[in-house]
């Protein structure tokens, strides 16, 4: 696929600027996330109209193989530049753990595989960082301990800009290699995490480089939007009737139901009738307690998960994922670190997709919500799995079987395999 | 001059000392706030800290010995 083609024929001004989710404030489509009235949340103002003389099943079917068919409802002006392959990862339809879970129609969307680095992070950054080219950066950088971290280090290296990632300083070598290997500049902060919090805000404030969760959120965020749209193309154009996925900022939960009514607004699907689901780890789970006690805040939290890619004890659209779990009558439920082992385990044993510790934990949750029947046997379920389990090897390494030892004898490997047919 | 946006969450412990009133007094910060939802038993008050970044500094970090919580506008931002 050559650049060129990745997207035939990008439509012209279907940006209209950015707005701010709270005051409805206008502003330029720039790197920009904040309003500079009340402090709301700036999104992307889409000049819908235009999209809808354009955009057709068929159109997006002719696309490329990747996020980019859908480049008519994403936040960039031009031609991708970096990230042509990220997205259409599969959607597999989970028999077995659906005939474990008492469920007739589940389907795990399968981010483990996303291109480059294994995770649903991959369509975020390609959105991302096409914009701030196109914005005119020459600097990527972000604030992260892992998935977003790899992916920023791997586009940046591929889109040849000097790319800057931001850790707490004592975290443990292995988890920075994957970031490392594609030669970003890795600055460990001496101090705590909140310390390296308040200290990204700064920098992205003082300097001209594309935060990719901070000043280019408001075009980074819309990169989720992709996993409602490959959903439903996948499910032939329609709507599941629950989805389950994993909330840490809470931007993925809200992206993926704003992604569903775009496409209904837009006459591509019929109906959404279908809830949405989150899942936290039960160490981390600001946005689940707000749920279970009724109350329409988030009060923040310490993590204290083995799931670290989900542990947002903070998080900036927590508000806004707890409201679009009740506009659909969803649920939000925890799992804790065994119960999150055993989801890893069970999505491998039954499915053969070995996930990260985020993924065990909408799998747990799944496997809670179908028990305790807010699932039922006959929706169609759709459970978003969204980063690889080579990544987090050490929240498992403990609670797998031995290998079986035996000497190079045919004898030796019956006897102790116990075999009996041949 | 700099300016840095903060959001500051009130334990119920909290909610009735002028904390606010007190930063802008210790530390040459102009302090500007633009949203709030302060009730009964928590509160948060999202505002603009102006002035020279070491004084902005110090109140951030005066803001953490007061016992309440302070953070970036963007809240966690490592992900």
């Amino acid at each position: 696929m050559s650049r060129k083609s990745a997207v035939s024929d990008i439509l012209k001004q279907k940006i209209k600027g950015l707005k701010c989710r709270e005051c409805g404030k206008l502003y330029p489509p720039v790197a920009l996330h904040v309003c500079e009235f009340c402090f709301g949340p700036l999104e992307v103002d889409y000049n819908y109209d235009e999209i809808r003389r354009h955009i057709s099943r068929e159109r997006i079917e002719n696309g490329p193989k990747s996020l980019w068919r859908y480049a008519d409802l994403l936040p960039v002006e031009g031609p991708p530049t970096v990230g042509l392959y990220a997205g259409f990862t599969p959607l597999i339809e989970a028999r077995n753990l659906g005939a474990e879970l008492g469920l007739k129609k589940l389907y795990i969307k399968n981010d483990t595989v996303n291109h480059p680095t294994l995770s649903f992070k991959d369509r975020v950054v390609a959105i991302a960082i096409t914009r701030a080219r196109e914005l005119g950066f020459t600097a990527v950088a972000c604030a992260s301990t892992g998935n977003l971290a790899n992916s920023v280090a791997a586009h940046a290296a591929e889109a040849r800009l000097r790319c800057y990632v931001f850790i707490p300083g004592d975290l443990e070598a292995g988890k920075i290699l994957g970031s490392l290997i594609y030669a970003p500049t890795v600055v460990a902060v001496e101090g705590n995490y909140d310390d390296v919090n308040r200290l990204c805000s700064e920098v992205a404030g003082e300097y001209h480089w594309a935060f990719v969760n901070i000043n280019i959120r408001p075009y980074y965020a819309e990169g989720s939007k992709t996993l409602a749209f490959e959903t439903a193309e996948q499910l032939g154009w329609k709507a599941p009737d629950h989805v389950v996925v994993p909330v840490a900022s809470g931007s993925l939960l809200t992206k993926i139901w704003k992604g569903f009514n775009e496409l209904k607004m837009l006459g591509l699907i019929d109906r959404v009738d279908m809830k949405v689901s989150g899942a936290q780890a039960e160490g981390c789970a600001p946005v689940a307690s707000a749920f279970k006690e009724g109350r329409d805040f988030i009060r923040p939290v310490k993590p204290k998960t083995i799931a670290k890619s989900i542990a947002i004890g903070n998080p900036a659209d927590g508000y806004y994922a707890l409201k679009a779990v009740h506009e659909s009558k969803g649920a939000l439920e925890t799992a804790t670190d065994e119960e999150t082992v055993e989801g890893i385990k069970l999505l491998a044993r039954t499915e053969g997709i070995f996930a990260e510790t985020a993924g065990g934990v909408t799998i747990a949750v799944l496997k809670k919500l179908a028990q305790k029947g807010i699932i039922s046997k006959e929706e169609t379920v759709v459970a978003y799995v969204t980063g690889n389990g080579l990544k987090t090897q050490e929240a498992v390494i403990n609670a797998v079987d031995e290998v079986v030892r035996i000497d190079p004898s045919l004898d030796s490997f019956e006897k102790t395999l116990k075999l009996k047919e041949k | 001059m700099a300016s840095f946006k903060i959001r500051i969450s009130f334990p119920e412990e909290k909610i009735k000392e002028p904390i606010i009133y007190k930063i802008g007094h210790e530390f040459k910060v102009v302090t500007n706030i633009r949203r709030a939802d302060v009730r009964e038993k928590t509160g948060w008050v999202e505002l603009e800290l102006n002035g020279d970044p070491s004084e902005i500094e110090k109140a951030v970090a005066s803001l953490k010995t007061k016992g309440v919580k302070v953070e970036p506008i963007e809240r966690n931002i490592i992900e």
